[in-house]
């Protein structure tokens, strides 16, 4: 089978050149792109970015790229990846600087997390643990608990449980992957997280 | 359970990596892609890569240099040395830093902090804090600003960043251990992560500044550069300690 082409969403809020290489590493043909008519050509879409809500927002509308990914993802079938704010981009709603809304895929707010005691420190950077809380494509061959990299001080709160994939411990509990769909969203970094990460990246290609 | 980070540092200077003693005396140390793909291989949390002539020399971040090494990093990245702006935080990011690493920039204008976390989220936003004798120093150690580390860090949170990289000038590549007195003061009066940096000689050390100190994560250069102990050792060693790793 050829190379699947994954189309990288460029809209300005960095942080490409990881995503790109770690589906080089896994036997894509990821390209990088910020113009609609690009992603006709892709087999799948990548949503990366690490930024402020409100900036990705306006960022993508400017470009069309809101519209153009709705149509690729939910008519033409495009399975989809959102990964760290492109996943939280994926909610109907993001709270992170003034309240703006998202791509609105998912019935979900970002909201920042609330310390406790035990876990007071935000952001929430480093390794934790992602279990799944359904059978997922994604996380195939992937050990419940596998610990993947995270950065990052918003969250997704998802009003239909039905769309959510995976859990992490954090300031209680919250959702780390989300599925609606041919939609996937995951809240850590696959392309940081070495061998899982890259594992994930593969089952992607296959879901 | 969110782990703690065994980070090992690089310290990069002209062409290759090196290792000195309190910001001073610095011995090469080997290549730096080499030492990043033992590194990925190894499957380490976290690397640290710092330019450390860079602000001395005027200039900024190499970023032909950092975008070879990203492409063998399959983990995350932080870079610093020589950041003074926020085109160059854009740069570094493009290139494939996760984080970056602001220093001296940081105190001279509170703009590119601010800046930084506003476009690009404070998780990106790492601030290096050097101390000797419990006054922050820039210009890699070289000029005293005569203010408290605690201050600093708070001024720092405040502004947005994401994370402290707290290195002890005295304690460096000297592996008596961390300075865990001002860890401690810095990691109570914050609520952002600190990564401690400077003394680790012993797998004990980064056990204490972990427990009486309260980092989030501990940096170490001469210990992995010098000695046959690995960061891999390390975490097995902390889990032992009952400290939460991943291994």
């Amino acid at each position: 089978m050829a190379a699947q082409r994954i189309a990288i969403v460029d809209y300005g809020m960095c942080n490409l050149d990881s995503v790109r290489r770690a589906f080089e590493e896994v036997g894509a043909r990821p390209y990088v792109t910020d113009d609609p008519a690009d992603l006709d050509a892709a087999d799948r879409i990548v949503l990366p970015g690490v930024g402020a809500f409100p900036d990705a927002m306006r960022s993508l509308r400017s470009r069309g790229l809101d519209q153009a990914l709705a149509k690729q993802v939910f008519h033409e079938g495009a399975p989809f990846l959102g990964v760290c704010l492109g996943m939280q981009l994926m909610a109907a709603i993001g709270e992170e600087v003034e309240e703006t809304d998202g791509l609105g895929w998912i019935d979900a707010r970002c909201v920042r997390f609330v310390p406790t005691d035990v876990d007071r420190r935000v952001p929430h950077i480093g390794w934790n643990q992602v279990t799944p809380t359904v059978d997922s494509p994604l996380f195939v061959g992937i050990p419940p608990g596998a610990d993947f990299y995270f950065v990052h001080s918003f969250h997704v709160l998802c009003a239909d449980s039905g769309d959510v994939l995976a859990t992490t411990p954090y300031c209680d509990v919250f959702v780390s992957a989300v599925q609606h769909g041919q939609a996937f969203g995951v809240q850590f970094h696959p392309e940081k997280s070495q061998q899982w990460g890259l594992r994930l990246l593969r089952n992607f290609l296959a879901a | 359970m969110l782990k703690v980070r065994v980070i090992p540092t690089l310290l990069h200077k002209g062409f290759g990596l090196v290792k000195g003693v309190r910001f001073d005396s610095q011995r090469a140390v080997g290549s730096p892609m080499q030492a990043v793909k033992v590194y990925n291989l190894r499957n380490v949390d976290e690397l640290v890569f710092l330019d450390v002539t860079a602000t001395a020399e005027g200039r900024g971040p190499d970023l032909e240099l950092i975008d070879e090494l990203a492409d063998e990093c399959f983990m995350p990245l932080a870079v610093g040395g020589g950041v003074r702006s926020v085109d160059d935080v854009r740069s570094l990011l493009a290139v494939g830093a996760d984080k970056v690493v602001i220093g001296t920039a940081a105190l001279r204008t509170s703009d590119v902090v601010r800046e930084a976390a506003d476009r690009f989220g404070s998780q990106c936003v790492v601030v290096s804090i050097d101390c000797r004798d419990g006054e922050v120093c820039t210009k890699s150690g070289r000029v005293p600003t005569g203010r408290d580390p605690v201050d600093v860090a708070q001024m720092m949170e405040e502004l947005g960043a994401g994370e402290i990289l707290l290195q002890s000038i005295d304690s460096d590549g000297v592996m008596e251990g961390y300075d865990v007195e001002t860890v401690a003061r810095v990691a109570a009066a914050v609520s952002i992560p600190v990564i401690a940096s400077g003394g680790a000689g012993t797998f004990t050390h980064m056990a204490d500044v972990l427990r009486d100190g309260g980092a989030s994560a501990v940096a170490a250069a001469s210990m992995f550069h010098f000695t046959e102990q690995t960061p891999m050792e390390a975490k097995h060693y902390l889990a032992d300690q009952g400290f939460p790793v991943r291994v």
